[in-house]
């Protein structure tokens, strides 16, 4: 009762401006797929972003375009890869700038990763760290203790870091700002046995947001494969 | 006394180590005063063979004097090859044989001394002082006064250029890590003070440990911009040498650091701040502590067409950026691309073929029916080398719902990766 009573007085102090308490609105900043960030309004700066699904189901795709456009607005940015699974050709081809991705190959090493993600958020500096987890077995993934994404999300707090977890499944619970749930609707193949024919032509992906608020999804559809020019050589 | 180097290379820095006064008479010579070095080297021939041996050591090739006055010496390094030690007194008749065009006398006043027959500093020093005053004026007693070796005038000092290097010789060895951080500490705590007194920062750490087995453990720290951090520059050693730790105890530690221009950029006001670079570099080393050496950096995509080829570089490093290969880039705003994940290695595979197509596939953590499959992709390259390679690949749908792409060479089949 004595509290409620203080601040109705605060607030008549501050002549009824009752705003007083709110949050300022998070930064937001492009995914790179206009159908995401019409959904999710973009990835919020700060916070812990977590990216899940079954393999192949376009978390790779998403994830390299979103270190393009941050790349492409000069931003540096880190991928710390628990499995060492980054490809750089394609994703330079997708137009990640390289020289401005700092790149932790973890050896299949979930707790070096961890801890390496953590080193790097408290160096600060960065636009996106990116903890890519996708290929580690589901149980090892779980084993991480929530302590450790809750120290994540304290260390990204109240920097201008977006930062990014994409893993089969939810591990990161309460830790994480915005969820997405990716999964494969249809592949789309092309080819043959002619030389210039193309292998896998394409995927159509559907994104659910899980949280935060009521589910929404958004279908996008990846490109077809990267091959570097001049193959046959 | 004076001292005199007549050679070629780095003369002023065989004078510093002996003295610091020294002059840069000409490009090719070198004087400095040694005047009292005999309480520390006894005799004026053990210091001339001690100036010798020097600048054989650091690879000088030069003529040694040794004079009382300046001059002298100089005529007799430029006059005599090895070592010589002019005698205090007897300067005219030590140099008399020399050439007088080792005097380097005007054109005009050469063609004067030819034509009187005047070819030695013998000839010259005994000609009377007064005739040569009405004769040749000041210039030709000046001349005459190098040829008896009487000329007196001081040195125009050379200033030393500054050496940021500083050495502790330890009173008993040192074996762990932590103390010798308290030594490191305050030799970096020097060295900073004293180039920051310059406005200078370093780009470079070069620490060298003596050890009790006397060898040497030599580490050197590049940093990607000029700093003056001195804490930074602390835990780099120290995570350096947590990774790479010298064999035995230390008994000598010597460390050094390049002089550079400090660098300042202006960031722009609406791009994010990029890592410090020292701080990064910092972090960088850290996390190498946990994931090993060579496991962070920026991927570089190296010219040629074999899969998987790059390499990893420090940050901001671009000294050799090779051509990359041409990539067809999709434009990621009309359609994101698809990825691959890489297996590295990649995992050998049990594929069966049906109608000359895959239909089985079982490799490591993967076992499945070919549900759609799309291939073969043929490629090879570097034919013309000792390692070539041939393959060719397909994209597989497996019955676990992930796609792969899976190739076939020499060696059997294999998994590269999967799409996601």
């Amino acid at each position: 009762m004595g509290a409620a009573l203080l601040r109705k007085q605060f607030e008549s102090l501050l002549g009824g401006h009752l705003g007083w308490q709110a949050k300022p609105a998070t930064e937001a900043v492009p995914s790179g797929i206009p159908e995401i960030d019409l959904a999710t309004g973009g990835l919020p700066r700060g916070c812990l972003t977590e990216i899940f699904g079954a393999p192949s189901s376009g978390r790779a795709s998403l994830l390299v375009s979103i270190l393009a456009g941050a790349t492409a607005r000069q931003e540096f940015c880190a991928l710390v890869d628990a499995e060492d699974a980054f490809d750089p050709l394609s994703a330079a081809a997708a137009g990640v700038e390289l020289p401005r991705l700092l790149w932790i190959r973890c050896g299949h090493n979930a707790a070096h990763a961890l801890r390496a993600a953590d080193l790097l958020l408290q160096g600060g500096g960065f636009g996106v760290v990116a903890l890519d987890l996708g290929d580690t077995p589901v149980r090892a993934a779980r084993r991480i203790s929530l302590t450790s994404w809750f120290r994540l999300r304290r260390a990204v707090e109240h920097t201008p870091t977006v930062l990014i977890a994409v893993e089969r499944q939810s591990n990161a619970k309460t830790c994480a700002s915005l969820m997405l749930e990716l999964s494969r609707e249809q592949a789309r193949w092309s080819g043959g046995m002619l030389a210039s024919a193309r292998l896998l032509g394409g995927m159509r992906v559907a994104v659910a947001r899980r949280k935060p608020g009521l589910a929404l999804t958004a279908v996008f559809e990846s490109g077809e494969r990267m091959l570097a020019t001049n193959e046959h050589r | 006394m004076f001292a005199c180097l007549h050679g070629t290379g780095n003369l002023a820095a065989v004078a510093f180590d002996f003295s610091p006064l020294v002059e840069q008479t000409a490009p090719d010579t070198v004087t400095c005063d040694v005047a009292g070095l005999d309480r520390l080297f006894g005799a004026a021939q053990e210091l001339a063979a001690a100036l010798a041996r020097r600048a054989v050591e650091t690879g000088v090739r030069a003529a040694v004097a040794l004079a009382a006055n300046p001059d002298a010496a100089i005529c007799a390094a430029r006059g005599f090859s090895g070592v010589s030690i002019v005698p205090q007194g007897d300067e005219a008749k030590f140099l008399g044989r020399l050439p007088v065009a080792l005097l380097r006398p005007s054109a005009e006043l050469q063609e004067t001394l030819e034509r009187w027959g005047i070819r030695r500093f013998q000839d010259l020093a005994a000609l009377p002082p007064l005739g040569i005053a009405e004769r040749l004026g000041a210039e030709g007693l000046q001349l005459r006064e190098l040829a008896r070796g009487e000329a007196e005038r001081k040195l125009t000092p050379l200033e030393e250029p500054p050496r940021f290097e500083e050495e502790l010789e330890l009173e008993y060895p040192v074996e762990l890590l932590e103390p010798l951080e308290f030594l490191l500490a305050r030799l970096l705590n020097g060295l900073t003070t004293r180039l920051a007194t310059r406005g200078l920062a370093t780009n470079e750490l070069r620490l060298r440990l003596h050890l009790e087995t006397r060898a040497t453990h030599e580490r050197t720290l590049r940093l990607p911009a000029p700093s003056l951090d001195g804490k930074s520059f602390l835990k780099l050693l120290r995570l350096d040498l947590a990774a790479h730790p010298p064999a035995a105890p230390i008994e000598r530690i010597k460390l050094g650091m390049n002089p550079v221009k400090p660098q300042a950029a202006q960031g722009g006001l609406f791009v994010l701040a990029a890592p410090e670079p020292v701080k990064l570099e910092l972090t960088l080393a850290r996390i190498q502590a946990i994931v090993g050496e060579g496991r962070a950096g920026c991927p570089e995509l190296l010219d040629t067409h074999r899969p998987d080829a790059f390499r990893l570089q420090k940050p901001g490093d671009r000294h050799h950026c090779p051509k990359a290969p041409l990539l067809r880039r999709v434009d990621s705003a009309v359609c994101p691309p698809h990825l691959i994940r890489m297996y590295r290695p990649p995992r050998m595979a049990r594929v069966t073929l049906a109608s000359g197509q895959p239909s089985f596939l079982a490799a490591e953590g993967i076992r499945g029916r070919i549900l759609e499959r799309a291939g073969p992709w043929r490629t090879s390259g570097d034919w013309w080398t000792t390692d070539p390679w041939s393959r060719d690949e397909w994209d597989i749908a497996l019955s676990d719902g992930a796609l792969y792409r899976i190739y076939c060479e020499i060696r059997g089949w294999f998994v590269e990766g999967s799409y996601d």
